[in-house]
């Protein structure tokens, strides 16, 4: 028989305020088995740790149960103290008698007897577990990165230069993402594009980066360090070999669309380069509106090319790469001023959301700069800005709060003061949030010199009167209605999860919250990390954030990724499905059940097999066996009858 | 088929043309109002001060009375009749306790009430069963050229539970004036309240707002506009002779009931008796557009 020590932990008073310590080891040290028990102020302190290894020595004990938190978060400590003493880490049993009974009880007598039988029942299971070691497997030293915004080229660019090769996969067909749109950022006012330059031009002259443009990921299949992506991408019809940039074509084709760049505020051809800057620089024709591929329509951009480089019989092409790990940086999108009847369902031209008005704003902008509205090209002389315009709205719109706004509509209003000096600039908001590094100073210097106004209160609703948009709302600090009789109005829209990722994220099997942003591992201290293994989260695919969050998150991820493929092998957890041969009657119901592929038939034996790798150990085969022939590693039915059998005795 | 109507106090007396037209409009469409027995007050401002139970009786025992003569819905015309039984009902479905404890209270009465009876506004009547295709079929007079602005006021569609239509945004008015031949004019101040009670106690706070809703529809295009509700009705309308004595610049603007124009569209035509309800005399207007 084992012989079991058993050291049970105070937790300074959160066990022993509720728990009788004395008592429950004087009854443990009575139980079959126990060759040792004692109890201490905290396990997890240097000198616990210290205690457990002496006494595993001293005693000659095979297997450890110790009591305390929850095995969350010291399984691994006491886990490693075994192993500094020659035991196998699988000897170690945590019973959790403080998330599982202290904290959660105020009779003491009851808890004692509570915390009792959990100890029990870790002895129990700990007598009949085995000694197991990790489970190896190959690593591919290659990561996926999938969107080219900011946080995506970030990550990329470190990962690369760590010296791994990179495929960054996005949708539109130039990198740059939101940010490129920006015209200045806050809180420095330095120009979002002379920034953001630099860092896409990195990625076209790096090496180890391969770059998919106009490209979607289809799906990804494997494990942590051995996945398989396939890659999906939708022709260009340029050859950017040949093509020149000599912009002929987009002179004579003639069909003109709402520009993505520009959010609808100028026009773009159905043959095109997304904007001046983009990487790769190439001209892409947009099938949904060209007309060339009914020839008899139109082949103007064809008959004009001089290099002949469009050819609209390219096909999509679908790409398989290995990877051994993926970031996600799917970013995100406004949410839709359509969705808002009270400020006019996005029906009036002067009411913009806050992209547009950064892209009229913004010197390569529609305007080039100078401050236009788009109904009539009058220069507005009173702008109202209108903050958390969807979010924290539970009731009606998204409950969160978005982050950014407070700030950029404060850096709107004072890039607007800085373009039209005799324009007087009005803000509605909730709260000022200015909780960044020189975001507070930012805001106190626009207040008390550029001459804002701000009311504190929300919008009701705008409407049109000849050429005012009137806005009308109520400023809760005075309790007095107020209207505004605005020549424009800027909703700061809520930050809401990018709309095409949500059917990418679906295959992928990533875990959203509930308002469809990626859920990462712990919201404190594994921030880059998804729950499952081998994802990691980068910019505002996770939540809402600022320029310098995004680039830090996809960074943090970056290292993570580094740190991962800086080992040569992966281990994986020897805590897995085993099948019993004997007992097998390869009837394939596990096959079914497995969520991770893990299963299959061998076909030969007529019996279920389990790939330890991609086994992450959940137990459903285990559940839905008929014949008991699947048994979980150190979790078999006899160890767990063993431990209902404690609470029924 | 016969809906089973329940008219409330003002229908009686103020809001007698509103009753008038509705009934006679009903019988062309096929659908005639049929009053129901033995109704009492439902309950008006009272039930909206809190959730109290004792302020919901008035309503739900015209609930119970519709469950006794085995009716299964009440049609209302006016907008606070409509909101005050609605809210009784809702109040008594979402929790059987609630419930309970009315008939508990109610225990003079003999039976209990079971919560069958559901609650209809007319305006909803039309569009789901009548639909406006038909009504489009059944005018003979359409109300060509005449300027109508829809005003909705606040009872018919908050609280957002039992909004007769969107209540951001709502249509159904305006479809119904398209449907007539009208030519619908949609202005910003038609969701803004009308002052209701304060029109007791705070006059002045009502003829401000009358003078804005007015103005605002007259700036939008509007020659008259229309209401489903007598408080409404009685603030915008009867509430322009003060608004006239305090604004010098006020100009003076008809307030129908949408029942009126649907009864000269389809031809049941107008009764001179309904003018005096009016304080803004609206027959030079009919007669300028020879609807009358």
């Amino acid at each position: 028989m084992k012989r079991i020590g058993v050291f049970i932990c105070h937790c300074g008073v959160n066990i022993k305020g509720t728990v009788d310590v004395e008592k429950l080891t004087r009854d443990i040290a009575a139980y079959p088995g126990v060759a040792y028990i004692e109890n201490y102020i905290f396990m997890c302190s240097e000198p616990g740790q210290k205690l457990i290894k002496e006494t595993v020595i001293e005693h000659k004990l095979d297997g450890v149960v110790v009591a305390a938190c929850s095995p969350t978060l010291h399984e691994m400590t006491f886990q490693d103290d075994l192993v500094e003493v020659n035991i196998n880490r699988h000897q170690l049993e945590v019973a959790n008698i403080r998330e599982q009974c202290s904290w959660v009880h105020n009779d003491m007598e009851e808890a004692t007897r509570k915390a009792n039988l959990i100890i029990k029942t870790a002895i129990e299971k700990l007598r009949l577990n085995e000694s197991l070691y990790p489970i190896s497997a190959p690593l591919t030293k290659k990561v996926l990165i999938i969107g080219g915004g900011i946080a995506g080229i970030q990550a990329a660019l470190d990962i690369a230069d760590g010296g791994y090769e990179v495929i960054l996969v996005e949708k539109s067909p130039s990198i740059g993402g939101h940010m490129i749109q920006l015209s200045e950022t806050f809180p420095t006012l330095d120009c979002s594009q002379c920034i953001m330059t630099p860092k896409m031009v990195a990625i076209n002259k790096q090496p180890n980066i391969k770059l998919y443009v106009n490209s979607e990921v289809e799906s990804i299949e494997g494990f942590v360090g051995n996945f398989k992506v396939k890659i999906n991408r939708k022709p260009q019809y340029v050859d950017p070999d040949k093509c020149t940039i000599c912009d002929d074509c987009t002179d004579v084709c003639p069909v003109i669309v709402p520009s993505e760049y520009d959010e609808g505020l100028a026009w773009r051809k159905a043959i095109y380069i997304p904007f001046p800057q983009s990487i790769p620089a190439t001209f892409t024709i947009d099938t949904e509106n060209c007309l060339g591929f009914n020839p008899i329509a139109c082949t103007k951009c064809r008959d004009i090319c001089q290099p002949n480089a469009i050819d609209y019989d390219k096909k999509p092409e679908t790409f398989e790469e290995d990877i051994g790990a993926v970031i996600v940086a799917t970013g995100f999108d406004l949410y839709p001023v359509e969705k808002m009847a009270e400020y006019g369902y996005g029906k009036y031209p002067d009411v913009l959301n806050g992209l547009q008005f950064e892209r009229i704003l913004s010197a390569t902008g529609p305007t080039e700069g100078e401050m236009h509205r788009p109904s009539d090209g009058k220069v507005p002389k009173e702008i109202v800005f209108i903050q958390c315009s969807g979010s924290r709205d539970p009731e009606r719109h998204n409950p969160y709060c978005s982050r950014i706004c407070c700030m950029y509509t404060l850096k709107h209003a004072k890039l607007y003061k800085h373009k039209v000096h005799d324009g007087q600039p009005y803000i509605f908001y909730i709260d000022i949030r200015s909780g960044g590094k020189r975001y507070e100073e930012f805001v106190q210097q626009a207040v008390t010199e550029e001459g804002i106004v701000y009311f504190r209160g929300k919008v009701a609703r705008i409407y049109k009167e000849a050429d005012k948009m009137i806005v009308s709302g109520i400023d809760t600090l005075t309790g007095k209605k107020i209207e505004i009789e605005a020549d424009m109005v800027v909703l700061a829209q809520a930050i809401v999860p990018n709309f095409n990722a949500a059917k990418l994220i679906n295959t992928l099997k990533l875990n959203t919250d509930e308002n469809g942003f990626l859920i990462e591992a712990h919201p404190k201290l594994k921030p880059v990390e998804s729950v499952q293994a081998g994802f990691y989260l980068a910019g505002t695919a996770q939540g809402p954030k600022d320029i310098p969050d995004t680039v830090s998150q996809a960074s943090g991820a970056a290292a993570k990724v580094l740190a991962l493929l800086s080992n040569d092998k992966i281990f994986h957890s020897p805590i897995v499905a085993d099948v019993n041969t004997e007992l097998c009657s390869g009837c394939g119901i596990c096959v079914a059940a497995c969520p991770y592929g893990a299963r299959e038939l061998d076909e030969l034996a007529k019996v279920a097999i389990v790939n330890d790798v991609l086994c992450e150990g959940c137990g459903s085969c285990i559940t839905v066996c008929p014949s008991s022939a699947a048994q979980q590693k150190n979790l078999s039915d006899e160890q767990v009858l063993n431990m209902i059998q404690i609470y029924t005795s | 088929m016969n809906l089973p109507y329940y008219p409330g106090c003002t229908l009686k007396s103020h809001a007698k043309n509103f009753e008038d037209s509705a009934i006679k409009v009903m019988k062309i469409l096929e659908n005639p109002l049929v009053e129901m027995d033995d109704w009492v007050c439902c309950g008006t401002v009272f039930s909206m001060t809190s959730d109290d139970l004792m302020l919901q009786l008035a309503s739900i025992r015209n609930l119970l009375r519709a469950e006794e003569q085995n009716l299964d819905e009440l049609v209302v015309l006016c907008s606070m009749c409509y909101n005050t039984l609605q809210r009784a009902k809702q109040f008594i479905t979402a929790d059987e306790e609630n419930l309970n404890k009315v008939n508990d209270l109610m225990y003079k009465e003999n039976i209990r009430y079971q919560g069958s009876v559901d609650v209809t506004h007319l305006l909803s009547v039309i569009k789901d069963r009548i639909t406006f295709e038909k009504i489009k079929e059944k005018v003979v007079k359409p109300l060509t050229s005449l300027k109508i602005g829809s005003y909705y006021g606040c009872l018919l569609l908050r609280p957002k539970e039992f909004s007769i239509d969107d209540f951001e945004d709502p249509v159904i008015i305006e479809d119904l004036l398209t449907s007539l031949g009208a030519e619908n004019i949609t202005f910003p101040l038609r969701l803004e309240c009308c002052g209701a009670y304060q029109t007791i106690t705070k006059k002045d706070v009502t003829i401000r707002r009358t003078y804005e809703i007015i103005n605002s529809a007259r700036r939008s295009g509007c020659e008259a506009i229309i209401t489903s509700c007598p408080l409404c009705a009685f603030n915008l309308d009867q509430r322009q002779k003060e608004t006239g004595e305090e604004f010098i610049d006020f100009e003076k603007m008809p307030v129908f009931y949408f029942t009126e124009l649907m009864s000269i569209a389809l031809g049941t035509g107008w009764d001179h008796n309904w003018s005096k309800l009016h304080y803004v005399d609206p027959e030079p207007l009919l007669k300028e557009k020879k609807l009358i």
